[in-house]
Formats: C-alpha cells, sequence, structure tokens
C-alpha cells in the first residue's frame, strides 16, 4: 500500500464527464456509460423496431423525449400532411412515443421544433448531462458542458432498452479561440474557419473542447452553432465549459431544475471546466481577430474561404488526389477556376436548420434583410416553433416577407429535404445550413454554407457577398 | 449478429476521399423498413445519372466486380449524418468488409453493431490495395481479423481496428445481452448518481 495520498492527475471538461457516467469499463476499453436524456424523432423508428423484435418496451420513459422534425411540412400544418408516406413517418413516431409512454414534441404541440434546439429552450438539455439521439448533429448540446454525441439506430435500441451504451473513450482536443472577433462576425464563420483549418475529418476520434476569450464571449445561441458543427470536423462531439452565460440561459426553462434545486445544480456546475494543467491529445489555437466572414465553395464544409477569395485553380494544385477533388467539385458546383467568391450568382436563400434558425440567427438575417428585397426566391424556417412565435412578436417575420422570402413552419426542411423542401436540380441555394455534400439538399442541388447575415447579404445582392459593408449604419 | 473472422473475396476499389453517408445512401431512401433491403440503392446518386442511365465508369457496374465482398475506399469512407441504413445499404449489397485510410467515427461504430468489418491502413497501402485489385479483379483478397491483416497477391498488409469493435466482431457478441448481465452495477451506480446529481433526472425529482 502506498501510504501517502494519491494525487489527482488534473483531468479535463471531457474525463470529468466520462468518468461520472461509467458505471463500468470492459478489459478491452468499453466502457458502461448512463444516459441522462435520449431524443428521438421520426427517424429513430429503426431503433424503435429493433426494440419490439424482441418483445421489449422503453425502459426509461421519463429520460426519452420524441420530437417531430426531420419529416415534418413546413405548410399547411394544419390540413392532414398530403405525401402518405411522409405522414405515415410522422405517425409512427407518434405510435411509438404513445405506445411507450414518452413525451412527444408532436407535429401540433406549440413546443414543436428541431429537436438540438428543442432540448435547450425546453431546459432538458443541462450542463453535466450525458445526451444521445440518433442524430450527428446531437454535438450541438455540448454547448451547456453536456457530453452529446449521435449514434445509430442499433444504439438508439440499446438505449431505448437499457438507457446505457458501450463505448469507448475518445481522445481528447482543445481549440482555443482568442481575441476578439471583428464586425459582422458569426459563430458561424469561426466555426467554419476551424473546419477549413483542420480538415473534414481532423477531428476524428475526438472530443473537442472549445476555449479561449473568443468563445467565452459567445452567447449560448452562438456556443450551439460552434458546437453544431463539431461533426463537420468529424468530431466524436464538441463543449464549451459552463459559464454564468450558461446559467443565465437556463434559469426557469421548463424542465431544468428550480429553486434551491437549480442553486445546488450551477454549484455543481461550476466545477465542470478543465483543470489548470489538464493535458489534451491535441491543441489548435485560432486568432479571434483574424476571422473573416466565410463561404463554402465546394462540397465538404472544410471546403470554406474568406468571401473576398478566389475559387480554387486545381491546376496550381501540387497533389494530384487532391486536385482531381477540385476538379470534381467544380464540376458538380458549376463554377470556374479562379473566379472571384463574389461573382457567384445564386438562385435561392434558405435560412434554418439546427445550426443557425434559433432567435439570434433570425435577428441576423433581419438586421440585413430589414428595408431590402431579395432579388432571389428564399424560405425561412424557424429552428423551433416558439422561436417562430417570438420571432413574429418581435416583428421579424415582416421583415421577411416584405423582403419577399417565405416565411415558413419549423423542422429540419430543407437541411435535409426529406420532408419535400427541396432546393430544385441544377439551382444554387446560400443556405445557413452545415452540409454542402452533392445532393443534401435535393439531388443536383448546389449549397453554398455560410451564416445567417452572410445568407441575407447574399439574397439581397443576387450574388455571394461580404456582409460587413451592408451592415454599415445599421444596429445589429 | 453475424460473426466475422475470415474473408477471402473479390475486392473493388473505389478510391474517392470523403465519401459520406448520404452519397452512400442519400437522404430519400431512409424511409425503406430494413426488411426492404437497401442493397438495390447503394450510392444511388454515384452509380445512376440525372438521365436515370447506370454509370458506366463507376466500379460497381462493372461485371468484374460484382460478387465483391470487399470495398476498397479512400479516406474519410462514412463521414456525416449519422444513419446506420448507410451500413445496411453496403451490407445487404454484399459488402462484409470496406477498407480505407479512415472512417466516419458513428459509420465505424454502427458498422461494428451489424458485423460490418472497417480496416483501416495507410494512404500509401490503401492506394496499393486498390491499384492491385484494379489491375486485376479476379484476385482475391483474404482480410483477417484476429491477424488483423490483408493479404493480396503477395503482399500481406496491417490493419488498425480497436480492440473493443475487434472483440465484438469476433465474437458477434450481442451488446443488449452482455448489457443485461451487469443490471446490479447499473441499479447501484443509479443510487449514487441520484445523491451525486440529484438535479439530473427528470421524474424522480
Ligand atoms: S436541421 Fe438538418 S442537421 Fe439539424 S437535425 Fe435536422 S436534418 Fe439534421
Amino acid at each position: 500500500m502506498m501510504m501517502h495520498a494519491m494525487r489527482q492527475s488534473p483531468s479535463t471538461l471531457f474525463d470529468k464527464l466520462w468518468s461520472t457516467h461509467e458505471i463500468t469499463r470492459r478489459e478491452d476499453g468499453a466502457a458502461l456509460l448512463f444516459v441522462d436524456r435520449h431524443f428521438v424523432h421520426e427517424g429513430s423508428f429503426h431503433g424503435f423496431s429493433q426494440m419490439k423484435g424482441r418483445g421489449r418496451k422503453v425502459a426509461e420513459p421519463s429520460l426519452t423525449f420524441g420530437v417531430a422534425d426531420h419529416y415534418v411540412p413546413t405548410h399547411d400544418r394544419d390540413k392532414p400532411i398530403a405525401n402518405p408516406e411522409i405522414a405515415e413517418m410522422v405517425r409512427k413516431l407518434e405510435q411509438n412515443t404513445a405506445d411507450n409512454g414518452v413525451t412527444l414534441f408532436g407535429l401540433r404541440d406549440p413546443r414543436q421544433g428541431i429537436v438540438h434546439v428543442v432540448g435547450p429552450e425546453q431546459g432538458l438539455t443541462l450542463p453535466g448531462l450525458l445526451i444521445v439521439c440518433g442524430d450527428s448533429h446531437t454535438s450541438t448540446h455540448g454547448a451547456f458542458g453536456t457530453y452529446a454525441f449521435g449514434i445509430g439506430a442499433s444504439e438508439v435500441a440499446h438505449v431505448l432498452m437499457t438507457q446505457t451504451l458501450w463505448q469507448k473513450k475518445p481522445k481528447r482536443m482543445r481549440i482555443t479561440v482568442d481575441g476578439r472577433t471583428t464586425a459582422g462576425i458569426a459563430a458561424k464563420d469561426i466555426a467554419l474557419s476551424i473546419i477549413a483549418g483542420i480538415h473534414a475529418d481532423g477531428a476524428q476520434g475526438h472530443a473537442i473542447e472549445y476555449a479561449g476569450s473568443a468563445i467565452r464571449a459567445l452567447s449560448m445561441e452562438g456556443r450551439l452553432t460552434l458546437c453544431n458543427l463539431s461533426i463537420e470536423a468529424g468530431g466524436r462531439c464538441g463543449m464549451v465549459a459552463p459559464d454564468a452565460t450558461t446559467f443565465a440561459y437556463l434559469k426557469g426553462r421548463p424542465y431544468a431544475p428550480q429553486g434551491a434545486l437549480f442553486e445546488r445544480a450551477v454549484e455543481d456546475w461550476s466545477r465542470l471546466c478543465s483543470d489548470t494543467d489538464a493535458e489534451f491529445d491535441r491543441e489548435v489555437t485560432l486568432d479571434a481577430a483574424a476571422i473573416v466572414p466565410v463561404v463554402t465553395w465546394g462540397t465538404t464544409p472544410d471546403d470554406a474561404l474568406p468571401i473576398d477569395g478566389l475559387v480554387p485553380d486545381p491546376s496550381r494544385e501540387a497533389d494530384e488526389a487532391r486536385a482531381s477533388y477540385i476538379r470534381d467539385a467544380l464540376d458538380y458546383m458549376a463554377i470556374r477556376p479562379g473566379m472571384r467568391l463574389t461573382d457567384i450568382a445564386i438562385d435561392r436563400v434558405f435560412i434554418g436548420s439546427c445550426t443557425n434558425a434559433r432567435i439570434e440567427d433570425l435577428r441576423a438575417a433581419a438586421a440585413v434583410l430589414a428595408g431590402r428585397t431579395s432579388k432571389v426566391p428564399g424560405l425561412v424556417s424557424p429552428g423551433s416553433s416558439l422561436v417562430k412565435q417570438q420571432a413574429e412578436q418581435e416583428g421579424l417575420d415582416r421583415i421577411f416577407t416584405d423582403a419577399g422570402l417565405e416565411w415558413a413552419e419549423s423542422g429540419c426542411s430543407m437541411c435535409v429535404g426529406i420532408n419535400g423542401d427541396l432546393v430544385p436540380e441544377g439551382e444554387r441555394c446560400a443556405s445557413t445550413t452545415n452540409r454542402n455534400f452533392k445532393g443534401r439538399q435535393g439531388r443536383g442541388a448546389r449549397t453554398h454554407l455560410m451564416s445567417p447575415a452572410m445568407v441575407a447579404a447574399a439574397a439581397v445582392s443576387g450574388h455571394l457577398a461580404d456582409v460587413r459593408p451592408l451592415l454599415a449604419g445599421r444596429k445589429v | 449478429m453475424e460473426k466475422f473472422d475470415r474473408l477471402t473475396a473479390r475486392a473493388c476499389p473505389l478510391p474517392q476521399p470523403n465519401i459520406n453517408t448520404d452519397a452512400i445512401l442519400p437522404a430519400r431512401f431512409l424511409k425503406w423498413p430494413r426488411e426492404k433491403g437497401l442493397g438495390s440503392v447503394l450510392f444511388q446518386d454515384l452509380r445512376v445519372g440525372a438521365d436515370g442511365k447506370e454509370d458506366p465508369a463507376f466500379p460497381l457496374n462493372q461485371p468484374m466486380w460484382h460478387g465483391a465482398k470487399v470495398l476498397v475506399a479512400g479516406r474519410n469512407f462514412g463521414g456525416g449524418s449519422s444513419r446506420e441504413a448507410a451500413v445496411y445499404a453496403v451490407y445487404d449489397y454484399g459488402f462484409r468488409c470496406v477498407i480505407a485510410p479512415s472512417f466516419g467515427d458513428i459509420f465505424a461504430q454502427n458498422a461494428v453493431k451489424n458485423g460490418l468489418l472497417t480496416a483501416a491502413v495507410s494512404d500509401a497501402d490503401a492506394s496499393e490495395i486498390a491499384a492491385a485489385v484494379t489491375a486485376d479483379p479476379a484476385r482475391d483478397v483474404t482480410v483477417d481479423l484476429a491477424q488483423q491483416t490483408i493479404s493480396c497477391g503477395n503482399r500481406v498488409y496491417g490493419f488498425a481496428i480497436d480492440p473493443v469493435s475487434k472483440n465484438q466482431l469476433l465474437n458477434g457478441w450481442d451488446d443488449v445481452d452482455l448489457t443485461e448481465s451487469y443490471r446490479q452495477q447499473i441499479e447501484d451506480y443509479r443510487k449514487v448518481d441520484l445523491q451525486a446529481r440529484p438535479w439530473a433526472p427528470i421524474g424522480r425529482r
């Protein structure tokens, strides 16, 4: 026996979250983790089928929440769903949640919205929790200092039946952004700049912690956007240590602890941070002052460039594999090497998705659009029905419709297109979403990712554009 | 779940990097139930042009790759969406192993649960294997999970896989049964946790 006290080695925020949830660990390193919240949506039907196949029911209905978002129509909500296949997807979710006593934020619930917007909004997402959902952007919830990650259908079934999950521990990566961002820079610009720097698979196998003064300065909305995009850098999850901004956001939310229990929680949550000497497997740093508005030009999210840049030229690329990728991407995107990004004309815009459809995102877009007209058609789908309601109270809906854009109901909508909101084949869309993959917004659709303000700038310009001159003299 | 130990089969090269799960299985097929089988729409938008015609240049459309059980892919295969149906499509088509320099984390995790081996090799080895099977499509490759080797012609390549996934594939373990054997530990954990984090659960407050 060692007689002196064991010194606790300094640990990272992620280590703390991991060890809090570890029930047991096998010899091969896999740990059984306890799941605090499990979100399900229409796409979770595979998981429910597997569970039913074993004749089982949901083990912990009170920790499971259903949200109708992926397939819901964004128009004519008062009428029955026209497309029978889509109606069936929504019905299956209603059935599966009802059969198991699981709370559902369904199609006509005033709290309905995109799962990664609803969780935080309802106070279901709390610091220190472990949250899973059969959706890769579950990383979003990490904004609260939460261990949150996307899982597949077999794992959904496992969580439904046991409220636990086997996991191998990811490596730890810290991304530090210090300094102050300049005017007109959004969390989306920070996130896309990071992804462009480390690449779409740069954080594979890692849990990311975002740190530094520029991250601290972000609102909860901004942190949610940042953590949301962790998966586009390949990260298993992304997180920000909770602080006063976090606690202020949570206070009074419907499912957040109340009164003395809230005070106790804040005490616990305040300890959720990386120790000073904690070691990370990988460190990346970024200077906030150097970040400019960015847009993507290609077919993966790491194809992000400053708006005043030029489309890459494959003939100047030394690496043949890279050159061949660029040729293929330019061909799909129908743009020429060396052309100015601001010369790329667009056909439509989309403001929506779990990345960028919270109230601050809508305000940022509206600040640019106010008193101006969009040169192209476009769709605005708020992140949740409550965000929609608030935006209408603030008169933002009028700004969008006066500019010529459509103001729709909340859902995943044109982010993935499975509810029928598609970018027509061959059209080019400036979008606040998260994936510019080939065919993501519809077969043959061409997607340029950017912040809500930059989408608004593209709308009023008719082509990709720098939002900063358009903000001159405006209050944002 | 079917075990995986050793496989000798034809290997189809698909060396492009970043083939994400949207490309493996476009979102419009996500409504399909598993029983329908998703193999017929694997890589649908890469295989079939907008005009509805098969692209003859796409490897899976070439007769010499029919019946391949191994796919030799590029870097970051299966990144993006968590859709497990992408794994169903790869598996239902007939593939039992994907060789690539790296994989999307969630894809790799989903693969294990379905008996699909994701074998990670170096960039150089992936290119070499792809070149070898392109030059001689009839040449079978042998993938040995216990040894973590891929034999192709007279070359033998090592591949990486984490011990947890290896264990599960070799044994064909069923996670749920395994977890049930830890029922007591789970209950004990919850008792202690309720004291430590009284604010965490809902419904027990
Ligand atoms: S908005 Fe898009 S990224 Fe977010 S959950 Fe829906 S489909 Fe996934």
